[in-house]
């Protein structure tokens, strides 16, 4: 189910309701027949997630999702072993059993917790799995070696197992809000796409595509709204899954266009910061003149 | 734009020069990966050759421009629309030195204005909070400062004894106290039966803080500014630090800090800002860290110190708002003032006014001593007891 063209990745995100731009289609169709990892990044809220996400659904495979954060380690991150089931096992056996065929039982993959790594590595899936690993700059400088070590051969060893090689390996989606800057060996190894905020017609087209139920003119209104936000001086501008939330929320409503009232109403949808409403606040009616007029 | 395939790999290879000496990452892995990348596309199409290449070279986003630009003046087709004084695309430079630039620009037939860094306009945003008519664009010589006072300076910074307080990680390290680390203790039990005879604890790894360091180097602080980068170039030696300069507009300076060598360093510094001693915004300089930098550079629990003597052209309200909100993001924030050390001197400048009540810490800056005093407020961060 490899898309064969650019085209083919373009139009099977458009069914799936990703608007997506025609480079993103590039990136993803070359790290597909590259077989390279893919790393994303873009401010947040402007899609990275579901894009990974989408590639699943359009290749069939499975989607594996690790979500980053600071500490996380290999217990975490790719298998445990699960001490309480061990223990129990290993206090059952009668005492004449000999221990080292005990040893061995425990250590065998039933009394092992699979992590997403390791899931992703270890499968048996006729199109191997998208792994997903999901802001990876929450993470901290340890685990991106690990990471580097895991992408470039694809292969866990766990001490009393074996070395365990992925048969086909997943088709890997980093992404990264760039809280930090990730390491230039780790990216080096990547395809590299940088998703921008929507111009006004492609946010349109999101939003339609995305909360049909804002209907008529409500879509255009609530993208050149916050395409007006963007513009202006705050601590954070919107992100398109704000966009959608403003305009499912102005949809709940049971709003068809827009106004000062309902726009003060619902502002908390695309603004998270206090300092931000208070600049906003007075300009909704000359925001919502110029969204209406656009 | 290639037509023929056999004609396009020794061109690759020569665009990847390209992007290398514009100080990209263009190494013989990343030629390989493109040349795999182009197999598989459309050559025809432009904006998928670019695509392709695009993201194959480019791996962050300070890249993406000089990305463009590489590409418009190595693959764009002559425009018939040049001749007529237009180049579209062409207008873009490329940050390179100026030999490096001169070879490129004969090589491709290139006028250099194209290549030259001194022309980028994005080096000169012509937006500089409507105050640039008084910025004053001026280089300045660091080599006013005698090398004995620099040494002796430099020395005495990097011996100081203070290191930044720690802050704990999230990420757990072997202890004889602690939490319990149940992956050690069953392995172990499982020798003996599974009886938990030891049990194995773990606790929190500790590391430093991060600094971040804003400087004030307009014209009121220019004697010190230079001891300041001295002091900015003995901390980055040694810990984790961000550095930034201001005078109107805010400036990074935390990679050219990294060279070993003082002198190098100073005079990267001092080519790479180019408003050194102009007029003072703090409030648009901290602004623009806050909407810019804040979230990249302080996470982790970072310690922020402001230098700066408060002379302040700019608004205090907007000041005072953006100090609230970098405080709220910091785990402390320090101001430094090398007047506070002068005779009698009171903090009644606007800006300093009005940036008073928002900080956690106010102190001198305008010797050693006060340097030492700093030193121990890092070194002992954790009391959260407030020192001014």
């Amino acid at each position: 189910m490899t898309p064969a063209t650019i085209e083919d990745v373009e139009q099977r995100l458009r069914e799936r309701k990703y608007i997506g731009d025609r480079a993103l289609a590039t990136s993803i169709f070359l790290a597909l027949k590259l077989e390279k990892p893919l790393f994303i990044e873009g401010e947040a809220g402007v899609g990275k997630t579901e894009a990974a996400k989408v590639m699943a659904d359009v290749l069939g495979a499975r989607l594996i999702r690790l979500q980053c954060y600071e500490g996380i380690d290999l217990a975490h991150a790719v298998y445990e072993w699960n001490y309480p089931r061990q223990l129990l096992h290993i206090r059952l056996l009668d005492a004449g059993d000999d221990r080292r065929v005990a040893e061995r039982e425990i250590y065998s993959p039933e009394f092992l917790l699979r992590r997403p790594l390791l899931d992703a590595i270890d499968n048996d899936d006729l199109t191997p799995p998208v792994l997903l690993i999901d802001e990876i700059d929450r993470s901290d400088e340890e685990f991106e070696a690990f990471l580097l070590e895991l992408l470039s051969d694809f292969q866990v060893s766990i001490p009393e197992i074996g070395t365990i090689k992925a048969k086909r390996a997943p088709f890997v989606v980093i992404t990264s809000n760039r809280t930090r800057e990730v390491h230039d060996a780790l990216k080096r190894r990547c395809l590299y796409h940088w998703i921008d905020y929507p111009d006004l017609e492609k946010e349109v087209e999101i939003v339609r595509a995305r909360a049909p139920e804002a209907a008529g003119e409500l879509a255009r209104e609530v993208a050149a709204l916050v395409q007006g936000l963007r513009g202006m001086d705050l601590y954070k501008v919107p992100g398109v899954s704000e966009t959608l939330d403003w305009a499912r929320s102005l949809a709940a409503l049971g709003a068809t266009r827009i106004d000062p009232t309902l726009v003060n109403a619902t502002i908390g949808a695309a603004l998270k910061y206090q300092e931000d409403l208070e600049r906003v606040r007075e300009q909704v009616p000359a925001l919502v003149e110029k969204a209406r007029g656009a | 734009m290639p037509e023929e395939a056999p004609d396009l790999l020794p061109r690759l290879g020569a665009f990847a020069r390209l992007l290398h000496d514009a100080g990209m990452e263009a190494g013989p892995r990343r030629l390989t990966d493109a040349t795999r990348a182009l197999a598989c596309v459309d050559l025809k199409r432009q904006a998928d050759f670019r695509n392709s290449l695009r993201t194959v070279f480019v791996s962050r986003k300070d890249e993406l421009p000089v990305f463009e630009a590489a590409f418009d003046i190595f693959w764009a087709p002559p425009d018939p629309r040049a001749s007529a004084g237009v180049m579209p695309g062409r207008s873009r430079s490329l940050p390179m030195s100026p030999e490096r630039a001169k070879a490129w620009s004969a090589a491709l037939r290139l006028n250099t204005s194209q290549m030259n860094r001194e022309q980028d306009p994005s080096t000169v945003p012509a937006s500089s909070s409507g105050y640039s008519a008084e910025e004053l664009l001026r280089h300045k010589d660091f080599d006013q400062m005698t090398w004995q006072e620099t040494e002796q300076v430099r020395k005495l910074l990097e011996q100081a004894p203070w290191r930044v307080a720690e802050r704990k990680t999230r990420r757990l390290r072997p202890a004889h106290a602690g939490r319990i680390d149940l992956r050690r203790s069953a392995r172990h039990a499982i020798r003996s039966s599974g009886e938990l005879i030891q049990l194995f604890h773990r606790r929190p790894r500790v590391r430093r803080r991060p600094l971040v360091l804003i400087c004030d180097v307009s014209g009121s602080m220019e004697r010190y500014s230079r001891l300041l980068m001295i002091f900015a170039h003995a901390i980055a030696r040694r810990e984790d630090l961000e550095a930034f300069v201001f005078s109107t507009r805010l400036t990074r300076i935390t990679r050219l800090l990294r060279y070993r060598d003082l002198d190098r360093s100073l005079d990267s510094v001092s080519k790479g800002v180019h408003d050194f001693s102009g007029g003072t915004r703090i409030g648009d300089a901290l602004s623009d860290f806050n909407r810019h930098w804040a979230r990249r550079v302080l996470g982790h629990g970072a310690v922020v110190i402001i230098v700066s003597d408060g002379w302040d052209r700019g608004d205090p309200a907007r000041l005072t708002a953006e100090l609230i909100h970098l405080r709220r993001s910091s785990h402390r924030l320090i101001w430094l003032n090398p007047l506070l050390g002068s005779e009698g001197y009171q903090p009644l400048t606007r800006g300093m006014a009005a940036a008073l009540p928002h900080c956690d810490d106010f102190l001198a800056a305008h010797n050693l001593k006060a340097l030492d005093d700093l030193g121990r407020l890092l070194a002992g961060l954790n009391r959260r007891s407030r020192f001014r």
